[in-house]
C-alpha cells in the first residue's frame, strides 16, 4: 500500500488497531473493531472518524457568492457567516460532479468541504468555472486534517473541550475557536444522522487533537469507528454517497435531492436547465431506498426485478442494519417500476423489496 | 495472529475438520477466515442429508464485505447443521472452533482425512 496517501493520524490508527484499506486512493481505517459494533457504538454513545482525507477549498473574492451560485444547485445566497449549506454541483446535463458543503466565514470567504476521491477532478471543474468571475480558488485540502464525533454523547464530549458555547452551534453551523488547544472550524455536521461535530484544524495538530478526544470521549462511551461503520450508518440515515445514488448519470432529482436544487434562485446555475427539463417531464428513473426483512445483504449492481421478474434498474448500495438487524439498501429504478412490487434475487432466493421513506431508523440530530 | 488449534486439520479454502474417531467429522471455518471476512451476518447452510463430494460447495458465509462460498473438504453426508448460526451469525467471529461450527458429516472414506493440511502446514498456508 506504498502508492496510497495518508493522513496524519496514519500511526494513530495502525496504533489501535484499525484494520487499513485503499479508500479512493487513501490507506484508511475501514474498522478497529467490528463494523456492526462501531455502528452501534455511534448510535448509542459516539464515534471518532478520522476523514481527513477529504478535500477543502478556499473559494475567496468580491464575486465569490455569485460564483458560487453559478456553481452549484442549491442557495448560497441564503448563508450567512457562521452558517453551512449542502449542495451538488452538476454538469450542464444535470449530472453530478461532486456533493459538497459550503462553509460561509465572512462576505468574500467561503471553505467547501468535498469528497476524498474527487479532489482533482473538482479542482479542475471549479477552476474551470471560475474563469470571468473575480475570486481565487485554493486547494487546502494537505493544509487540513478533519476528525469527526457522532453520536448523542458527541456534545459533551467535544464541550468538555473547547471553551465555545457550542448549546448555541445549531445543525449545519458552525463557529471557530480551538478544542483541546488546537484551532478549529467547530461545524454541528456529520454523515451518521446522529448529533455530533466535524472538526477541521491544522493537519500538524491532528494526532494532540485525536489523542485528546480519545480520553475525554472515555467517560462518554466513545470509540474508535473506521469507514465501514460510516457507510453503513450514511445509508441508514438515507444519505447519499457520490458514486452511488448521486453520479454524473444520476441527478439530484432522480436521486430525491430536489430539495438542493433550487430552480428559482435567481441565478442560472449550471445544470439548471437541464434539471428544469427533467422537473417538468418527469425523470425516466428514480432512487428509492428499501428493506427486506432478511439478512442476507443485496449488494450493489444486483439487478432489481419488476412485477413480471424482468429486470427494471439496479441496486446502488446495500448493507445490514446493525439497528435493524435486517438488509437496507438503495436503487436506481425506471419511475414506472418504482410504484409497482421489486424483488431480488440472491442465490436463487427470492427477495421482496418493501420501499422505505428514509432515514431507516429514528434520528436524533441538532435542530437547525 | 490467527489461533491455528493442533488437533484439527485444515483446507486450502480455510474450513476445518475436527474428526470424531467413528467416522463422522464436524466441520467450520478457520479463525484467519473469520478474521478476514469481518463481521459476519450470514450463514447458509445445506440440508440435513444432503450429500457432496470433495471440494464442492456447501453453503455461503457473508460478512459486510462480501459472500464467501464455503468447500466440503472431503466427501460426506450431513448429519446436522448448526441451526443457531441463522439468528447469531456473529458467533463464527466469536469462536470459529467451538461455538460456530456449521456442520456435523459422515465422512464418506474416514481416511480422506489424511489428505487435509495439519495445523503446521495451514499455518505456513496463511503465512
Amino acid at each position: 500500500m506504498s502508492d496510497l496517501k495518508r493522513t496524519p493520524l496514519r500511526e494513530f490508527h495502525a496504533t489501535h488497531g484499525a484494520r487499513l484499506v485503499d479508500f479512493a486512493g487513501w490507506e484508511m481505517p475501514v474498522q478497529y473493531r467490528s463494523i456492526l459494533e462501531e455502528h452501534k457504538a455511534v448510535r448509542r454513545a459516539a464515534g471518532l472518524f478520522d476523514v481527513s482525507h477529504m478535500g477543502e477549498v478556499d473559494v475567496k473574492g468580491p464575486e465569490a457568492l455569485r460564483f458560487l451560485n453559478h456553481l452549484v444547485t442549491n442557495d448560497v445566497a441564503k448563508l450567512f457567516p457562521g452558517r453551512v449549506l449542502y449542495s451538488p454541483m452538476c454538469y450542464p446535463d444535470g449530472g453530478v460532479v461532486d456533493d459538497l458543503l459550503v462553509y460561509m466565514r465572512a462576505p468574500e470567504d467561503y471553505f467547501l468541504c468535498i469528497n476524498a476521491g474527487n479532489i482533482d477532478k473538482d479542482l479542475a471543474w471549479i477552476q474551470e468555472q471560475a474563469q470571468g468571475f473575480v475570486v481565487t480558488v485554493t486547494d487546502r485540502s494537505a493544509d487540513y486534517a478533519l476528525l469527526a464525533i457522532q453520536g448523542p454523547t458527541a456534545v459533551a464530549i467535544v464541550q468538555s473541550l473547547t471553551g465555545a458555547k457550542l448549546d448555541r452551534v445549531g445543525y449545519y453551523h458552525f463557529v471557530e475557536g480551538t478544542v483541546a488547544g488546537v484551532q478549529c472550524l467547530i461545524s454541528r455536521t456529520g454523515y451518521t444522522g446522529e448529533d455530533g461535530f466535524e472538526l477541521y484544524h491544522p493537519a500538524g495538530d491532528a494526532v494532540a487533537l485525536a489523542e485528546a478526544v480519545v480520553q475525554a470521549g472515555a467517560a462518554h462511551g466513545l470509540e474508535l469507528t473506521g469507514l465501514g461503520a460510516r457507510d453503513s450508518l450514511r445509508l441508514e440515515a438515507g444519505y447519499p454517497l457520490y458514486g452511488h445514488e448521486i453520479t454524473a448519470e444520476i441527478s439530484p432529482l432522480t436521486a430525491g435531492l430536489g430539495w438542493t436544487v433550487k430552480l428559482d434562485k435567481g441565478a442560472d446555475f449550471i445544470g439548471r436547465a437541464a434539471l428544469l427539463a427533467e422537473k417538468t417531464n418527469g425523470a425516466a428513473n428514480k432512487v428509492i431506498f428499501f428493506k427486506t426483512g432478511d439478512r442476507r445483504i443485496v449488494r450493489a449492481d444486483t439487478p432489481v426485478l419488476g412485477l413480471d421478474g424482468a429486470p427494471v434498474g439496479r441496486v446502488l448500495s446495500g448493507t445490514l442494519s446493525p439497528i435493524l438487524n435486517e438488509a437496507i439498501g438503495s436503487a436506481l429504478v425506471t419511475t414506472a417500476a418504482a410504484s409497482a412490487p421489486l424483488a431480488v434475487d440472491i442465490r436463487g432466493t427470492l427477495i421482496n423489496l418493501q420501499l422505505v421513506k428514509p432515514p431507516f431508523v429514528q434520528l436524533k440530530k441538532a435542530s437547525t | 495472529m490467527s489461533s491455528v488449534p493442533t488437533d484439527l486439520r485444515y483446507a486450502k479454502s480455510h474450513e476445518w475438520l475436527k474428526p470424531a474417531g467413528d467416522g463422522t467429522a464436524t466441520v467450520g471455518i478457520t479463525d484467519y477466515a473469520q478474521n478476514s471476512l469481518g463481521d459476519i451476518t450470514y450463514v447458509q447452510l445445506p440440508k440435513v442429508g444432503a450429500e457432496f463430494t470433495a471440494g464442492q460447495v456447501f453453503g455461503v458465509v457473508e460478512s459486510v464485505k462480501a459472500a464467501s462460498d464455503l468447500y466440503l473438504p472431503v466427501a460426506g453426508t450431513v448429519l446436522e447443521v448448526n441451526t443457531a448460526l441463522d439468528a447469531t451469525p456473529e458467533t463464527v467471529n466469536q469462536d470459529a472452533y467451538e461455538a460456530g461450527w456449521m456442520l456435523k458429516i459422515k465422512l464418506a472414506d474416514p481416511a480422506s482425512v489424511e489428505t487435509l493440511l495439519n495445523a503446521a502446514a495451514y499455518e505456513k498456508a496463511i503465512g
